[in-house]
């Protein structure tokens, strides 16, 4: 593979000048505070790789602590075409063309059943992709003629959360978490994937989503698909349709 | 204050009498029923502390008792003081203890009983509310100790989880320049039915809201005052399911503000609508009792509504609040009604709307230490632009003359603030205070201007939909999704349990004082 070696732009093509700001906790109080404040930012930027730095802003904060924002010139070459990216597996439909794509391939509604589930009461995530209102100028799955939408809420047990969407007939389980304190956004996923694997094959979809989740993580939590921070009601609705209402595939 | 929005005062007028019927047979159902939380709530003012092995509070044991054998369409009080009287229990941690190994016969009780377990009650609700307000003079003989510190005032917020972490974060916090702290509770408390006890030190994006930790709090922020020369306030949220007994429990540790929605929890926790409106009635007995600002809680329909479509929804939540607050006692003083500056910045005159939103809240509630929130839902993670965002949060704040400013993190849905976000946000502040802080003085908006039309503008909508509110009723509307987008039905969401109508003879020792404010102290 060809390599494509870049360095940050400042303003003159490699000249690989980046800003990083940072507190440390150190007082910057006395002429010598501060020389010693100034110095260890400096020691710090060097340990970072910026060479030469230039401390151009430091600010005591209380007693303990400042602020400071460097700038510097990094030697590291970046290569491009090492980066491996995950391109999204399906094309971006408009509502017209999910709700065909539904009736041709299931001839009924598309069941989803959302919920935050855990000690997770945010559900400003699960509302922005599933309440008509939706999100980013977009309209959320209930107003998709062909979806049917099951929000259940906040705080939401695991178990009934596998017996709800087994009465609703659910095609696919949206599950957004926002709070991600001790990294409780992977265990309640894990959770569901763990609550849904006595159904095998016949179970549905698990879409897990928020704004601190690694999406290329899906597979080691068990679930089929995660979607980050900025995701929008269409592109929910698509994956749904390429995962569930693929055309020729009768479900 | 200066009017610029030359408002009609008749469709003001009709603004708050449509509040006022919308909001009448809310206030007729609170009269008439009481729930498990307002009983807790009870005994938590008459002194009843502590938990049981498992962490469930006394309170909470002893209600369910008398829940489960005698009812509580008669109130906890009769039962429980009979009970206390006719035994030799210490007290009533020992009466609870005992309720709950099913070792009381508890009954409604009659005749010369009744009159002998009512005087013992009031008696102990009499020395609990005494306690409430002589906190409310030792608040005012701080302010004066100390001083008031200037408006508007800069509200920040610490939520590590661990009330001892808390603590200094709050102090530093207080030394940059907050006047207010505010506590953000664990996540999820207010789906809780019990609060729990002590000083904790594990929570999800928050801290419990414990008495211990109101406590140890408010003692923390006391002395920073005297350190600061400057009174700095302690908030935290009273929503939710233990709505009474989180207001009983701020107003026995001296809290100063307290969230207190009458929709919120309806809204954004799916807390069922009847139990939230009766509970939030007592608990604003509660606050207005102990000299505590509520703040309410409308800047949140504006982050899943439109913030220019929506925001009529704001102006009528404002004014249901104004008029559930003022039947509960409540002052236009503590009326802290909430407003956001969440307008997308793409949107043509943004800044402009915004302007006219701030000031036609000022406008329509002269008197109220209005809360103003800051920009969240388009804060992109650029924090540049986010910076010059909540400048302008700043600016609008300033001119329109807004009481309570929370302030902005240029960080805001990136991760909980850096030390360095919470400076730099206050320098923010500061520099727009101190540069444009007398602005309003020549904010005069162009007669029939822009600035005016829009504040017209939502003014009449918000009419309008007073009178759909008021034709359909408050809980019709509720269930069809008037507020906030999401439909809540009467009947549904959490709690509806606890929510009991009360019995002729019903008797509450707390409601019989603070219904009728001569009746001590």
């Amino acid at each position: 593979m060809t390599s494509h070696l870049v360095r940050p732009y400042g303003d003159t093509t490699g000249d690989g000048r980046v800003q990083v700001s940072f507190t440390l906790p150190v007082p910057f109080g006395t002429a010598t505070a501060r020389a010693r404040a100034e110095g260890a930012a400096l020691q710090l930027a060097a340990k970072m790789g910026l060479d030469p730095a230039m401390v151009v802003h430091a600010k005591g904060m209380g007693p303990d602590y400042t602020f400071f924002i460097v700038y510097g010139r990094v030697s590291h070459l970046v290569d491009v075409a090492q980066v491996t990216v995950t391109e999204r597996e399906f094309p971006l439909l408009s509502a017209a063309e999910v709700n065909l794509r539904i009736r041709a391939a299931l001839g009924r509604k598309l069941v989803v059943v959302g919920a935050c589930i855990g000690t997770d009461a945010h559900t400003v995530g699960i509302d922005a992709i599933l309440n008509v209102k939706g999100h980013a100028g977009e309209k959320g799955l209930e107003y998709y003629r062909e979806i049917r939408v099951v929000n259940l809420g906040s705080q939401v047990a695991v178990p009934d959360l596998v017996t709800r969407a087994t009465a609703e007939r659910a095609d696919a389980v949206l599950v957004s978490q926002v709070v991600t304190q001790r990294d409780a956004h992977v265990a309640n996923a894990r959770q569901l994937a763990a609550a849904f694997a006595p159904a095998g094959r016949n179970r549905p979809l698990l879409v897990v989503g928020g704004p601190r989740f690694d999406p290329t993580m899906a597979a080691s939590l068990g679930v089929d698909k995660i979607f980050g921070k900025g995701t929008t009601p269409s592109e929910v609705a698509s994956y749904l349709v390429h995962a569930l209402a693929r055309e020729g595939v009768a479900a | 204050m200066q009017t610029r929005l030359n408002l009609d005062p008749v469709l003001v007028r009709e603004a708050r009498a449509l509040a006022a019927r919308a909001g009448q047979p809310i206030v007729d159902m609170a009269r008439t029923h009481t729930t498990v939380s307002i009983e807790r709530a009870v005994l938590r003012l008459a002194g009843l502390q502590g938990a049981d092995g498992d962490g469930m509070p006394w309170v909470n044991r002893l209600v369910d008792a008398v829940r489960d054998t005698v009812g509580l369409e008669h109130g906890v009080a009769l039962p429980a003081w009979e009970a206390l009287l006719a035994s030799d229990f210490a007290d009533l941690a020992a009466l609870a203890e005992a309720a709950a190994h099913g070792k009381v016969a508890f009954r409604a009780p009659a005749g010369g009983d009744a009159a002998a377990a009512r005087a013992a009650a009031s008696a102990s609700l009499a020395a609990g509310i005494g306690r409430i307000d002589s906190n409310r003079t030792q608040r005012q003989r701080l302010i004066g100790e100390t001083a008031e510190p200037p408006k508007p005032w800069i509200y920040l917020i610490v939520a590590t989880g661990d009330i001892y972490e808390d603590i200094p974060q709050a102090q530093a916090a207080a030394r940059e320049g907050a006047d207010i702290i505010a506590v953000i509770r664990s996540t999820g408390q207010s789906l809780l039915d019990y609060v729990p006890e002590g000083a904790t030190r594990e929570g999800y994006a928050g801290t419990y809201a414990t008495q211990e930790n109101f406590r140890l709090m408010r003692a923390a922020l006391d002395d920073v005052s005297r350190e600061l020369g400057r009174y700095v306030r302690l908030t935290n949220y009273a929503s939710g399911l233990c709505m009474p007994e989180i207001a009983a429990l701020a107003g026995l540790e001296r809290l100063d503000m307290m969230l207190n929605d009458c929709m919120y929890g309806i809204i954004f926790r799916d807390i069922n609508p009847r139990r939230t409106f009766i509970d939030q009635r007592f608990s604003r007995q509660i606050h207005a009792r102990a000299g505590i600002i509520i703040n309410t809680g409308e800047d949140n329909y504006l982050t899943t509504a439109d913030a220019v479509d929506a925001a009529h929804t704001v102006v009528v939540s404002q004014l249901l609040n104004e008029y559930f607050a003022k039947e509960a006692g409540l002052t236009d003083g503590q009326l802290g009604l909430g407003h956001a500056f969440e307008i997308n910045p793409q949107v043509p005159d943004s800044f402009l709307l915004e302007l006219a939103h701030a000031q036609l809240v000022r406008e329509l509630f002269p008197d109220a230490p209005l809360k103003y929130m800051p920009p969240t839902k388009h804060m992109t993670g650029n924090v540049f632009a986010g910076y010059l965002l909540d400048a302008f949060f700043n600016l609008c704040g300033v001119m329109t003359d807004q009481s309570i400013l929370l302030i902005g993190m240029m960080t805001e849905g990136i991760h909980t603030p850096f030390l360095a976000d919470r400076d730099l946000a206050l320098e923010n502040v500061r520099y727009v205070r101190d540069a444009a802080g007398r602005l309003g003085e020549s904010f005069v908006p162009a007669p029939g201007g822009f600035i005016q039309r829009r504040g017209h503008e939502v003014l009449g909508e918000s009419v309008a939909l007073l009178r759909r509110i008021s034709a359909e009723g408050l809980l019709t509307a509720i269930a069809d999704g008037t507020f906030g987008i999401t439909k809540r039905p009467a009947d549904g969401g959490r709690g509806l349990d606890g929510v009991i109508a009360r019995a002729d003879g019903y008797f509450n020792p707390a409601s019989d004082i603070l219904e009728n404010p001569g009746a001590i102290g």
